[in-house]
Protein backbone atom coordinates (compact mmCIF):
# COMPACT_ATOMS: atom_id res chain seq x y z
CA UNK A 1 0.00 0.00 0.00
CA UNK A 2 2.86 2.65 0.59
CA UNK A 3 4.16 2.60 -2.86
CA UNK A 4 0.51 3.16 -4.16
CA UNK A 5 0.53 6.20 -2.15
CA UNK A 6 3.61 6.73 -3.52
CA UNK A 7 2.39 6.55 -7.14
CA UNK A 8 -0.89 8.09 -6.60
CA UNK A 9 1.34 11.24 -5.07
CA UNK A 10 3.40 11.13 -7.88
CA UNK A 11 1.38 11.15 -10.43
CA UNK A 12 -2.28 11.84 -10.60
CA UNK A 13 -2.81 9.83 -13.72
CA UNK A 14 -2.99 6.72 -11.27
CA UNK A 15 -6.19 5.62 -10.08
CA UNK A 16 -6.85 2.78 -7.86
CA UNK A 17 -9.89 0.52 -8.60
CA UNK A 18 -11.33 -2.06 -6.60
CA UNK A 19 -14.56 -4.17 -7.43
CA UNK A 20 -15.39 -3.97 -3.79
CA UNK A 21 -12.82 -5.95 -1.64
CA UNK A 22 -9.67 -4.26 0.72
CA UNK A 23 -12.00 -2.80 3.69
CA UNK A 24 -9.53 -1.82 6.00
CA UNK A 25 -6.77 -0.64 3.53
CA UNK A 26 -8.33 1.41 1.12
CA UNK A 27 -10.12 3.59 3.64
CA UNK A 28 -7.04 6.30 3.74
CA UNK A 29 -5.90 6.22 0.29
CA UNK A 30 -9.39 7.21 -1.11
CA UNK A 31 -9.58 9.80 1.37
CA UNK A 32 -6.69 11.45 0.32
CA UNK A 33 -6.73 10.50 -3.26
CA UNK A 34 -10.64 11.00 -3.38
CA UNK A 35 -10.43 11.12 -7.54
CA UNK A 36 -7.82 8.71 -7.77
CA UNK A 37 -9.72 5.91 -6.34
CA UNK A 38 -12.88 4.49 -7.49
CA UNK A 39 -15.04 1.17 -5.53
CA UNK A 40 -16.93 -0.31 -9.17
CA UNK A 41 -18.75 -2.60 -7.12
CA UNK A 42 -18.72 -6.55 -7.08
CA UNK A 43 -18.28 -6.31 -10.64
CA UNK A 44 -15.24 -7.95 -12.18
CA UNK A 45 -16.15 -7.51 -15.72
CA UNK A 46 -17.31 -4.06 -15.40
CA UNK A 47 -14.19 -3.47 -13.55
CA UNK A 48 -11.85 -4.28 -16.44
CA UNK A 49 -13.67 -2.32 -19.12
CA UNK A 50 -13.88 0.96 -16.85
CA UNK A 51 -10.27 0.08 -15.70
CA UNK A 52 -10.20 0.00 -19.91
CA UNK A 53 -11.80 3.15 -20.74
CA UNK A 54 -9.82 4.76 -17.90
CA UNK A 55 -6.27 3.64 -19.89
CA UNK A 56 -8.10 4.72 -23.21
CA UNK A 57 -7.94 8.62 -21.95
CA UNK A 58 -4.18 8.02 -20.52
CA UNK A 59 -4.96 6.63 -17.08
CA UNK A 60 -2.54 4.59 -15.20
CA UNK A 61 -4.62 1.75 -13.72
CA UNK A 62 -4.23 -0.91 -10.68
CA UNK A 63 -6.91 -2.97 -10.26
CA UNK A 64 -7.21 -5.16 -6.43
CA UNK A 65 -8.69 -8.01 -5.38
CA UNK A 66 -9.05 -11.05 -4.55
CA UNK A 67 -6.93 -14.11 -6.52
CA UNK A 68 -9.24 -15.66 -8.96
CA UNK A 69 -11.72 -12.76 -9.69
CA UNK A 70 -9.96 -10.46 -11.41
CA UNK A 71 -8.16 -12.52 -13.71
CA UNK A 72 -10.57 -15.79 -14.55
CA UNK A 73 -13.98 -14.33 -14.03
CA UNK A 74 -13.11 -11.55 -16.21
CA UNK A 75 -10.12 -13.14 -18.55
CA UNK A 76 -11.83 -12.22 -21.85
CA UNK A 77 -12.22 -8.88 -20.56
CA UNK A 78 -8.49 -8.96 -19.62
CA UNK A 79 -7.95 -9.92 -23.29
CA UNK A 80 -9.84 -8.16 -25.73
CA UNK A 81 -9.91 -4.97 -23.33
CA UNK A 82 -6.69 -4.12 -21.98
CA UNK A 83 -4.21 -6.77 -23.80
CA UNK A 84 -5.69 -5.76 -27.40
CA UNK A 85 -4.92 -2.08 -26.87
CA UNK A 86 -1.98 -2.60 -24.86
CA UNK A 87 -3.32 -0.66 -21.77
CA UNK A 88 -1.24 0.09 -18.90
CA UNK A 89 -3.55 -1.61 -16.67
CA UNK A 90 -2.15 -3.66 -13.46
CA UNK A 91 -4.08 -6.30 -11.58
CA UNK A 92 -3.36 -6.82 -8.26
CA UNK A 93 -4.27 -9.87 -6.65
CA UNK A 94 -4.04 -10.64 -3.06
CA UNK A 95 -3.78 -14.40 -2.07
CA UNK A 96 -1.89 -15.98 -4.40
CA UNK A 97 -2.04 -20.16 -4.47
CA UNK A 98 -3.09 -21.15 -0.81
CA UNK A 99 -3.03 -17.13 0.80
CA UNK A 100 -6.73 -18.21 1.69
CA UNK A 101 -6.51 -21.73 2.14
CA UNK A 102 -9.21 -21.88 4.93
CA UNK A 103 -11.54 -20.71 2.63
CA UNK A 104 -11.90 -23.36 -0.06
CA UNK A 105 -11.31 -23.78 -3.90
CA UNK A 106 -12.79 -20.16 -4.79
CA UNK A 107 -10.32 -18.84 -3.40
CA UNK A 108 -7.36 -20.81 -4.33
CA UNK A 109 -5.74 -18.64 -6.67
CA UNK A 110 -3.49 -22.22 -7.94
CA UNK A 111 -3.97 -21.43 -12.11
CA UNK A 112 -3.78 -17.60 -12.47
CA UNK A 113 0.27 -17.74 -13.41
CA UNK A 114 -0.50 -20.02 -16.27
CA UNK A 115 -3.35 -17.86 -17.26
CA UNK A 116 -2.70 -14.55 -17.40
CA UNK A 117 0.92 -15.53 -18.86
CA UNK A 118 -0.67 -16.68 -21.58
CA UNK A 119 -2.45 -13.38 -22.81
CA UNK A 120 0.28 -11.82 -25.36
CA UNK A 121 2.15 -8.50 -23.57
CA UNK A 122 1.80 -9.50 -20.33
CA UNK A 123 3.96 -8.93 -17.49
CA UNK A 124 3.45 -11.60 -14.38
CA UNK A 125 5.22 -10.80 -10.98
CA UNK A 126 5.29 -13.05 -8.54
CA UNK A 127 6.98 -11.71 -5.50
CA UNK A 128 8.76 -13.79 -2.43
CA UNK A 129 9.44 -11.07 -0.32
CA UNK A 130 8.23 -7.95 0.95
CA UNK A 131 10.67 -5.84 -0.61
CA UNK A 132 10.06 -7.21 -4.33
CA UNK A 133 6.09 -6.98 -3.15
CA UNK A 134 7.19 -3.41 -3.08
CA UNK A 135 9.20 -2.70 -5.72
CA UNK A 136 6.61 -4.11 -8.24
CA UNK A 137 3.79 -1.72 -7.90
CA UNK A 138 6.10 0.95 -8.78
CA UNK A 139 7.51 -1.18 -11.98
CA UNK A 140 4.34 -2.33 -13.03
CA UNK A 141 3.26 1.40 -12.93
CA UNK A 142 5.85 2.17 -15.70
CA UNK A 143 5.70 -0.65 -17.76
CA UNK A 144 3.09 -0.38 -20.20
CA UNK A 145 0.63 -3.05 -21.33
CA UNK A 146 -1.23 -5.14 -18.67
CA UNK A 147 1.02 -5.88 -15.51
CA UNK A 148 -0.22 -9.22 -13.30
CA UNK A 149 1.24 -8.49 -9.32
CA UNK A 150 -0.32 -11.93 -7.58
CA UNK A 151 0.72 -11.20 -4.05
CA UNK A 152 0.87 -13.79 -1.20
CA UNK A 153 0.25 -13.74 2.34
CA UNK A 154 3.32 -15.19 3.49
CA UNK A 155 6.89 -13.49 2.38
CA UNK A 156 10.13 -14.48 2.91
CA UNK A 157 11.95 -12.37 5.44
CA UNK A 158 14.94 -11.49 3.08
CA UNK A 159 16.23 -8.46 1.09
CA UNK A 160 17.32 -8.46 -2.50
CA UNK A 161 21.30 -7.70 -3.43
CA UNK A 162 20.57 -6.68 -6.92
CA UNK A 163 18.12 -4.31 -8.37
CA UNK A 164 14.68 -5.39 -8.15
CA UNK A 165 13.24 -5.49 -12.01
CA UNK A 166 10.96 -6.88 -14.12
CA UNK A 167 12.89 -9.58 -15.96
CA UNK A 168 15.26 -10.45 -13.28
CA UNK A 169 15.20 -13.09 -10.50
CA UNK A 170 16.36 -12.35 -7.35
CA UNK A 171 18.89 -15.28 -6.16
CA UNK A 172 18.95 -15.52 -2.30
CA UNK A 173 21.32 -18.46 -1.86
CA UNK A 174 24.52 -19.77 -3.49
CA UNK A 175 25.07 -23.15 -4.05
CA UNK A 176 25.51 -25.98 -7.05
CA UNK A 177 23.92 -28.88 -5.66
CA UNK A 178 20.46 -28.50 -7.02
CA UNK A 179 18.62 -24.84 -7.85
CA UNK A 180 15.76 -23.96 -6.16
CA UNK A 181 13.28 -21.94 -8.56
CA UNK A 182 10.72 -20.65 -6.40
CA UNK A 183 7.17 -18.44 -7.02
CA UNK A 184 5.70 -16.66 -4.46
CA UNK A 185 6.35 -16.95 -0.42
CA UNK A 186 6.46 -20.28 -0.64
CA UNK A 187 10.66 -18.83 -0.78
CA UNK A 188 10.50 -19.39 2.54
CA UNK A 189 9.99 -23.07 2.69
CA UNK A 190 13.21 -23.12 -0.28
CA UNK A 191 15.23 -20.95 2.32
CA UNK A 192 14.59 -23.09 4.93
CA UNK A 193 14.91 -26.37 3.02
CA UNK A 194 18.31 -24.84 1.96
CA UNK A 195 19.25 -23.76 5.12
CA UNK A 196 19.31 -27.28 6.59
CA UNK A 197 21.01 -28.97 3.58
CA UNK A 198 23.50 -27.21 4.09
CA UNK A 199 24.40 -28.69 7.44
CA UNK A 200 24.85 -31.52 5.48
CA UNK A 201 27.03 -30.03 3.13
CA UNK A 202 24.13 -30.39 0.23
CA UNK A 203 24.42 -26.42 -1.01
CA UNK A 204 21.63 -25.58 -3.44
CA UNK A 205 21.04 -22.45 -4.61
CA UNK A 206 17.82 -20.74 -4.13
CA UNK A 207 15.99 -18.13 -6.75
CA UNK A 208 12.93 -16.32 -6.43
CA UNK A 209 11.39 -15.87 -10.29
CA UNK A 210 10.25 -12.64 -9.19
CA UNK A 211 9.35 -12.05 -12.68
CA UNK A 212 7.76 -15.33 -14.53
CA UNK A 213 6.65 -13.23 -17.53
CA UNK A 214 9.35 -12.40 -18.84
CA UNK A 215 11.57 -14.73 -17.45
CA UNK A 216 15.22 -14.38 -16.15
CA UNK A 217 16.94 -17.04 -19.21
CA UNK A 218 20.43 -16.45 -18.29
CA UNK A 219 19.75 -17.33 -14.17
CA UNK A 220 17.68 -20.16 -15.80
CA UNK A 221 20.64 -21.48 -17.89
CA UNK A 222 23.35 -20.81 -15.17
CA UNK A 223 21.09 -23.02 -13.42
CA UNK A 224 21.18 -25.66 -16.20
CA UNK A 225 24.91 -25.19 -16.73
CA UNK A 226 26.36 -24.88 -12.99
CA UNK A 227 24.10 -27.12 -10.86
CA UNK A 228 23.37 -30.48 -10.55
CA UNK A 229 19.75 -29.76 -10.92
CA UNK A 230 16.59 -27.97 -11.24
CA UNK A 231 13.13 -27.59 -8.92
CA UNK A 232 10.37 -25.46 -9.59
CA UNK A 233 8.15 -24.77 -6.55
CA UNK A 234 5.25 -22.81 -6.46
CA UNK A 235 1.69 -23.32 -4.97
CA UNK A 236 -0.04 -23.23 -8.27
CA UNK A 237 -1.30 -26.21 -10.93
CA UNK A 238 1.60 -28.03 -12.77
CA UNK A 239 0.69 -27.05 -16.52
CA UNK A 240 1.31 -23.21 -17.36
CA UNK A 241 3.09 -21.81 -14.55
CA UNK A 242 6.39 -21.63 -13.19
CA UNK A 243 7.67 -25.24 -14.20
CA UNK A 244 5.82 -24.69 -17.54
CA UNK A 245 7.93 -21.28 -17.88
CA UNK A 246 11.26 -22.63 -16.73
CA UNK A 247 10.71 -25.62 -19.26
CA UNK A 248 10.03 -23.63 -21.94
CA UNK A 249 12.80 -20.89 -21.00
CA UNK A 250 15.37 -24.00 -21.38
CA UNK A 251 13.65 -25.78 -24.52
CA UNK A 252 13.70 -22.20 -26.69
CA UNK A 253 17.12 -22.06 -25.57
CA UNK A 254 18.34 -25.61 -26.18
CA UNK A 255 19.62 -25.65 -22.86
CA UNK A 256 18.44 -28.12 -20.66
CA UNK A 257 18.87 -28.77 -16.30
CA UNK A 258 20.42 -32.20 -15.40
CA UNK A 259 17.61 -33.29 -13.51
CA UNK A 260 14.24 -31.63 -13.08
CA UNK A 261 11.35 -31.46 -10.61
CA UNK A 262 8.42 -29.57 -10.50
CA UNK A 263 6.48 -29.01 -7.01
CA UNK A 264 3.40 -28.15 -7.81
CA UNK A 265 -0.27 -29.51 -7.78
CA UNK A 266 -1.15 -32.64 -9.65
CA UNK A 267 -3.60 -31.47 -11.82
CA UNK A 268 -6.04 -31.26 -9.30
CA UNK A 269 -8.17 -28.66 -7.11
CA UNK A 270 -7.98 -29.02 -3.26
CA UNK A 271 -11.22 -30.05 -1.26
CA UNK A 272 -8.78 -29.85 1.68
CA UNK A 273 -8.98 -26.60 3.35
CA UNK A 274 -6.51 -25.39 6.33
CA UNK A 275 -3.70 -22.58 6.87
CA UNK A 276 -1.48 -21.74 3.93
CA UNK A 277 1.42 -24.03 5.87
CA UNK A 278 -0.95 -26.59 6.40
CA UNK A 279 -1.86 -27.19 3.02
CA UNK A 280 1.95 -26.82 1.87
CA UNK A 281 2.60 -29.61 3.86
CA UNK A 282 -0.42 -31.80 3.19
CA UNK A 283 0.72 -31.49 -1.19
CA UNK A 284 4.24 -31.58 0.11
CA UNK A 285 5.27 -28.43 -0.94
CA UNK A 286 6.91 -27.72 2.37
CA UNK A 287 10.31 -27.72 3.49
CA UNK A 288 10.54 -31.24 4.29
CA UNK A 289 9.18 -31.77 1.00
CA UNK A 290 11.95 -29.88 -0.73
CA UNK A 291 15.42 -31.62 1.36
CA UNK A 292 13.77 -35.43 0.41
CA UNK A 293 13.34 -33.96 -3.14
CA UNK A 294 17.01 -32.65 -3.27
CA UNK A 295 18.03 -35.81 -1.71
CA UNK A 296 16.51 -38.21 -4.71
CA UNK A 297 17.67 -36.02 -6.94
CA UNK A 298 20.95 -36.02 -6.29
CA UNK B 1 -13.83 16.65 -42.76
CA UNK B 2 -17.36 15.24 -42.88
CA UNK B 3 -18.45 15.11 -46.27
CA UNK B 4 -21.87 17.36 -47.83
CA UNK B 5 -24.16 14.76 -48.16
CA UNK B 6 -27.70 13.98 -46.42
CA UNK B 7 -27.93 11.30 -43.69
CA UNK B 8 -30.23 10.01 -45.96
CA UNK B 9 -27.31 9.31 -48.72
CA UNK B 10 -25.01 8.41 -46.21
CA UNK B 11 -26.99 5.73 -44.78
CA UNK B 12 -27.56 4.53 -48.65
CA UNK B 13 -23.59 3.98 -49.21
CA UNK B 14 -23.47 2.15 -45.82
CA UNK B 15 -25.48 -0.21 -46.62
CA UNK B 16 -24.11 -0.70 -50.40
CA UNK B 17 -20.38 -0.39 -49.53
CA UNK B 18 -21.48 -3.67 -46.84
CA UNK B 19 -23.05 -5.42 -48.82
CA UNK B 20 -19.91 -5.29 -51.20
CA UNK B 21 -17.47 -5.87 -48.64
CA UNK B 22 -19.51 -9.22 -47.20
CA UNK B 23 -20.16 -10.36 -51.23
CA UNK B 24 -16.50 -9.91 -51.85
CA UNK B 25 -14.86 -10.96 -48.22
CA UNK B 26 -17.75 -14.01 -48.41
CA UNK B 27 -18.67 -12.83 -44.93
CA UNK B 28 -21.54 -12.70 -42.59
CA UNK B 29 -23.81 -10.50 -40.57
CA UNK B 30 -24.80 -8.30 -43.57
CA UNK B 31 -28.26 -8.02 -41.58
CA UNK B 32 -27.25 -6.74 -38.18
CA UNK B 33 -25.01 -4.06 -40.79
CA UNK B 34 -28.32 -2.91 -42.52
CA UNK B 35 -30.29 -3.16 -38.89
CA UNK B 36 -28.12 0.24 -37.94
CA UNK B 37 -27.18 1.76 -41.41
CA UNK B 38 -29.04 5.00 -40.44
CA UNK B 39 -27.88 5.31 -37.02
CA UNK B 40 -24.65 5.59 -37.80
CA UNK B 41 -25.68 7.80 -40.74
CA UNK B 42 -26.85 10.23 -38.57
CA UNK B 43 -24.49 9.65 -35.59
CA UNK B 44 -21.32 10.15 -38.25
CA UNK B 45 -23.38 12.68 -40.66
CA UNK B 46 -24.91 14.91 -37.53
CA UNK B 47 -23.87 13.85 -34.00
CA UNK B 48 -20.56 12.57 -33.96
CA UNK B 49 -17.82 15.50 -33.03
CA UNK B 50 -14.43 14.62 -34.84
CA UNK B 51 -11.60 15.72 -37.28
CA UNK B 52 -10.50 12.99 -39.98
CA UNK B 53 -7.50 14.67 -40.09
CA UNK B 54 -6.79 14.31 -36.25
CA UNK B 55 -8.18 11.25 -35.61
CA UNK B 56 -7.16 11.19 -31.67
CA UNK B 57 -8.20 14.77 -31.09
CA UNK B 58 -9.04 14.72 -27.49
CA UNK B 59 -12.14 16.87 -27.65
CA UNK B 60 -13.61 14.24 -29.95
CA UNK B 61 -17.06 11.96 -29.23
CA UNK B 62 -16.13 8.61 -28.68
CA UNK B 63 -18.05 5.88 -30.51
CA UNK B 64 -17.86 2.31 -30.10
CA UNK B 65 -19.66 -0.45 -31.64
CA UNK B 66 -20.60 -3.11 -29.02
CA UNK B 67 -21.74 -5.07 -31.84
CA UNK B 68 -18.33 -5.76 -33.49
CA UNK B 69 -19.85 -8.37 -35.90
CA UNK B 70 -21.58 -5.45 -37.65
CA UNK B 71 -17.86 -3.62 -38.10
CA UNK B 72 -18.74 -3.44 -41.77
CA UNK B 73 -21.04 -0.53 -40.75
CA UNK B 74 -18.36 1.33 -38.83
CA UNK B 75 -15.54 1.13 -41.78
CA UNK B 76 -18.21 1.98 -44.12
CA UNK B 77 -18.69 5.30 -42.15
CA UNK B 78 -15.61 6.06 -41.70
CA UNK B 79 -14.55 5.23 -45.20
CA UNK B 80 -17.57 7.44 -46.46
CA UNK B 81 -16.93 10.37 -44.19
CA UNK B 82 -13.13 10.86 -44.84
CA UNK B 83 -11.29 8.80 -42.09
CA UNK B 84 -9.82 6.67 -45.09
CA UNK B 85 -10.56 6.12 -49.04
CA UNK B 86 -13.28 4.31 -49.46
CA UNK B 87 -11.31 2.07 -52.04
CA UNK B 88 -10.10 0.47 -48.42
CA UNK B 89 -13.10 -0.81 -47.98
CA UNK B 90 -12.16 -3.98 -50.61
CA UNK B 91 -9.92 -5.20 -48.06
CA UNK B 92 -12.56 -5.90 -45.78
CA UNK B 93 -12.03 -10.01 -44.60
CA UNK B 94 -9.37 -10.54 -47.20
CA UNK B 95 -5.96 -12.48 -46.53
CA UNK B 96 -3.71 -10.03 -44.69
CA UNK B 97 -6.06 -7.39 -44.15
CA UNK B 98 -6.85 -5.26 -40.76
CA UNK B 99 -10.45 -4.77 -41.89
CA UNK B 100 -11.37 -8.24 -39.36
CA UNK B 101 -15.04 -9.17 -40.03
CA UNK B 102 -15.44 -7.86 -36.16
CA UNK B 103 -14.22 -4.25 -35.80
CA UNK B 104 -10.86 -3.67 -34.84
CA UNK B 105 -8.90 -0.45 -34.54
CA UNK B 106 -5.38 -1.42 -35.27
CA UNK B 107 -4.19 0.31 -38.33
CA UNK B 108 -8.04 1.60 -39.16
CA UNK B 109 -8.22 5.42 -38.12
CA UNK B 110 -11.41 6.16 -36.45
CA UNK B 111 -12.09 3.01 -34.54
CA UNK B 112 -12.02 3.75 -30.90
CA UNK B 113 -12.46 -0.04 -29.20
CA UNK B 114 -12.11 -3.47 -31.09
CA UNK B 115 -15.00 -5.45 -30.13
CA UNK B 116 -16.40 -8.22 -31.57
CA UNK B 117 -17.49 -10.56 -28.37
CA UNK B 118 -20.53 -8.82 -26.89
CA UNK B 119 -20.67 -7.51 -23.74
CA UNK B 120 -17.44 -5.23 -24.05
CA UNK B 121 -18.60 -1.89 -25.55
CA UNK B 122 -20.58 -0.96 -22.64
CA UNK B 123 -18.41 -1.17 -19.34
CA UNK B 124 -15.92 0.63 -21.64
CA UNK B 125 -17.70 3.77 -22.59
CA UNK B 126 -18.81 3.75 -19.40
CA UNK B 127 -15.36 3.86 -18.10
CA UNK B 128 -14.54 6.78 -21.10
CA UNK B 129 -17.16 8.19 -19.78
CA UNK B 130 -16.15 8.71 -16.56
CA UNK B 131 -12.76 9.84 -17.34
CA UNK B 132 -14.25 12.42 -19.93
CA UNK B 133 -16.20 13.51 -16.30
CA UNK B 134 -12.74 13.50 -14.83
CA UNK B 135 -11.25 15.32 -17.40
CA UNK B 136 -13.84 18.09 -18.21
CA UNK B 137 -13.74 17.99 -21.48
CA UNK B 138 -17.27 17.95 -22.48
CA UNK B 139 -17.35 15.30 -25.17
CA UNK B 140 -20.04 12.41 -25.24
CA UNK B 141 -19.30 8.67 -25.47
CA UNK B 142 -21.59 6.60 -27.90
CA UNK B 143 -22.17 2.89 -27.89
CA UNK B 144 -24.22 1.12 -29.91
CA UNK B 145 -25.36 -2.21 -28.73
CA UNK B 146 -27.19 -5.12 -29.79
CA UNK B 147 -30.50 -6.35 -28.26
CA UNK B 148 -29.74 -9.69 -28.05
CA UNK B 149 -26.64 -8.39 -26.42
CA UNK B 150 -28.37 -7.68 -23.60
CA UNK B 151 -28.65 -10.76 -22.43
CA UNK B 152 -24.84 -10.31 -21.23
CA UNK B 153 -24.84 -9.58 -17.61
CA UNK B 154 -21.37 -7.34 -18.38
CA UNK B 155 -23.94 -4.73 -19.98
CA UNK B 156 -26.45 -4.45 -16.29
CA UNK B 157 -22.92 -3.94 -14.09
CA UNK B 158 -21.77 -1.27 -16.49
CA UNK B 159 -25.16 0.03 -16.68
CA UNK B 160 -25.73 0.04 -12.59
CA UNK B 161 -22.22 2.01 -12.73
CA UNK B 162 -23.24 4.64 -15.42
CA UNK B 163 -26.50 5.01 -13.43
CA UNK B 164 -24.41 5.51 -9.99
CA UNK B 165 -22.12 7.57 -11.32
CA UNK B 166 -24.44 10.18 -13.15
CA UNK B 167 -22.99 9.74 -16.58
CA UNK B 168 -24.91 11.91 -18.65
CA UNK B 169 -21.92 12.22 -21.15
CA UNK B 170 -23.30 8.64 -22.48
CA UNK B 171 -25.51 7.34 -25.01
CA UNK B 172 -26.01 3.71 -25.53
CA UNK B 173 -27.98 3.13 -28.64
CA UNK B 174 -29.55 -0.61 -28.79
CA UNK B 175 -30.45 -1.88 -32.27
CA UNK B 176 -33.74 -3.30 -31.04
CA UNK B 177 -34.67 -5.60 -34.12
CA UNK B 178 -36.14 -8.66 -31.79
CA UNK B 179 -33.59 -11.13 -33.43
CA UNK B 180 -30.72 -12.55 -32.17
CA UNK B 181 -28.34 -15.37 -33.17
CA UNK B 182 -31.08 -18.23 -33.14
CA UNK B 183 -34.62 -17.21 -33.31
CA UNK B 184 -36.51 -13.98 -32.18
CA UNK B 185 -34.93 -12.02 -28.62
CA UNK B 186 -38.63 -12.97 -26.78
CA UNK B 187 -38.48 -16.50 -27.27
CA UNK B 188 -34.75 -16.57 -26.70
CA UNK B 189 -34.30 -14.85 -23.01
CA UNK B 190 -37.03 -12.50 -22.85
CA UNK B 191 -36.70 -8.56 -23.00
CA UNK B 192 -39.66 -7.18 -22.65
CA UNK B 193 -40.12 -4.59 -20.85
CA UNK B 194 -36.84 -3.23 -22.01
CA UNK B 195 -37.34 0.37 -22.21
CA UNK B 196 -38.87 -0.56 -18.38
CA UNK B 197 -35.46 -2.77 -16.92
CA UNK B 198 -33.43 0.58 -18.00
CA UNK B 199 -35.55 3.03 -16.26
CA UNK B 200 -35.61 0.75 -13.30
CA UNK B 201 -31.18 0.88 -13.78
CA UNK B 202 -31.28 4.62 -13.20
CA UNK B 203 -31.19 5.96 -17.33
CA UNK B 204 -33.16 8.19 -19.06
CA UNK B 205 -35.04 5.79 -21.87
CA UNK B 206 -36.11 6.96 -25.51
CA UNK B 207 -37.75 4.67 -27.81
CA UNK B 208 -37.33 5.92 -31.63
CA UNK B 209 -38.19 4.23 -34.72
CA UNK B 210 -34.42 3.88 -35.71
CA UNK B 211 -34.83 4.31 -39.45
CA UNK B 212 -36.21 7.84 -38.93
CA UNK B 213 -33.38 10.05 -38.93
CA UNK B 214 -35.21 12.64 -37.50
CA UNK B 215 -36.65 10.87 -34.53
CA UNK B 216 -32.70 9.29 -33.91
CA UNK B 217 -31.15 12.99 -34.56
CA UNK B 218 -33.40 14.30 -32.07
CA UNK B 219 -33.00 11.67 -29.34
CA UNK B 220 -29.03 11.67 -30.02
CA UNK B 221 -28.76 15.57 -29.12
CA UNK B 222 -31.31 16.41 -26.61
CA UNK B 223 -30.02 16.28 -22.72
CA UNK B 224 -30.67 13.34 -19.86
CA UNK B 225 -31.79 15.01 -16.87
CA UNK B 226 -28.29 14.38 -15.44
CA UNK B 227 -28.34 10.52 -16.21
CA UNK B 228 -26.99 8.12 -18.52
CA UNK B 229 -29.42 7.95 -21.92
CA UNK B 230 -30.44 4.55 -23.81
CA UNK B 231 -31.82 5.17 -27.12
CA UNK B 232 -34.39 2.20 -27.95
CA UNK B 233 -34.18 2.23 -31.67
CA UNK B 234 -36.87 0.04 -33.33
CA UNK B 235 -35.10 -1.34 -36.43
CA UNK B 236 -35.86 -3.88 -38.89
CA UNK B 237 -32.85 -6.32 -39.13
CA UNK B 238 -31.53 -6.60 -42.85
CA UNK B 239 -33.56 -2.69 -43.54
CA UNK B 240 -33.30 -1.81 -47.39
CA UNK B 241 -32.86 -4.93 -48.82
CA UNK B 242 -36.54 -6.31 -49.08
CA UNK B 243 -35.33 -10.65 -48.55
CA UNK B 244 -33.13 -9.84 -45.97
CA UNK B 245 -35.72 -7.83 -43.62
CA UNK B 246 -36.66 -9.71 -40.52
CA UNK B 247 -35.01 -12.67 -41.55
CA UNK B 248 -32.71 -14.42 -39.37
CA UNK B 249 -30.59 -16.36 -41.71
CA UNK B 250 -28.91 -13.11 -43.20
CA UNK B 251 -27.49 -12.52 -39.72
CA UNK B 252 -24.97 -15.51 -41.14
CA UNK B 253 -25.39 -15.66 -44.82
CA UNK B 254 -23.68 -13.96 -47.84
CA UNK B 255 -25.45 -12.18 -50.35
CA UNK B 256 -23.99 -14.10 -53.84
CA UNK B 257 -25.04 -13.64 -57.23
CA UNK B 258 -28.85 -13.24 -58.34
CA UNK B 259 -28.88 -12.11 -54.51
CA UNK B 260 -25.96 -9.51 -54.69
CA UNK B 261 -27.58 -8.41 -57.58
CA UNK B 262 -30.83 -7.59 -56.16
CA UNK B 263 -29.58 -6.08 -52.99
CA UNK B 264 -27.02 -3.51 -55.25
CA UNK B 265 -30.51 -3.07 -57.41
CA UNK B 266 -32.73 -2.01 -54.30
CA UNK B 267 -30.46 -0.25 -52.75
CA UNK B 268 -30.22 1.66 -56.75
CA UNK B 269 -26.94 1.51 -57.63
CA UNK B 270 -26.67 -0.77 -60.74
CA UNK B 271 -29.08 1.47 -62.97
Amino acid sequence: MRSMFELAESDDNVILLTADLGFGVFEEFSEKFPQQFLNVGVSEQNTIGIASGLALEGRTIFIYSIGNFPTLRCLEHIRNDACYHNLNINIVASGGGFSYGALGMSHHATEDIAIIRALPGTSVLVPGTQEESRCATKLLGSTEGVGYLRLDKSTAQEMPDRVVKIGNAQRYREGDAVTLLCAGGILQEALDAADSLAKENIKCRVLSVFSVKPIDKNEIILACEETGGVITLEEHNVYGGLAGAVSEACMLSNIWPKKFLSMSLNDSYSSIVGSQGYLREYYKLDKNAIITNVKDLL
Amino acid sequence: MKNKITTTELARRIRVDAIKMVNRGGSSHIGSVLSIADILAVLYGEVLQFDTKNPKWDKRDRFILSKGHAGAGVYAALAETGFFDVERLQEHCQNGSVFSGHVSHIGIPGVELSTGSLGHGLPVAAGLAYAGKLDKRGHKVFVVMSDGECDEGSNWEAALFAAHHNLDNLVSIIDRNYLQSMTTTENTLRLEPLDEKWKAFGWEVVTVDGHDHDELKEALQTGSHGRPKCIIAKTIKGKGVSYMENKVEWHYRTPLGKDFEIALKELEIIE
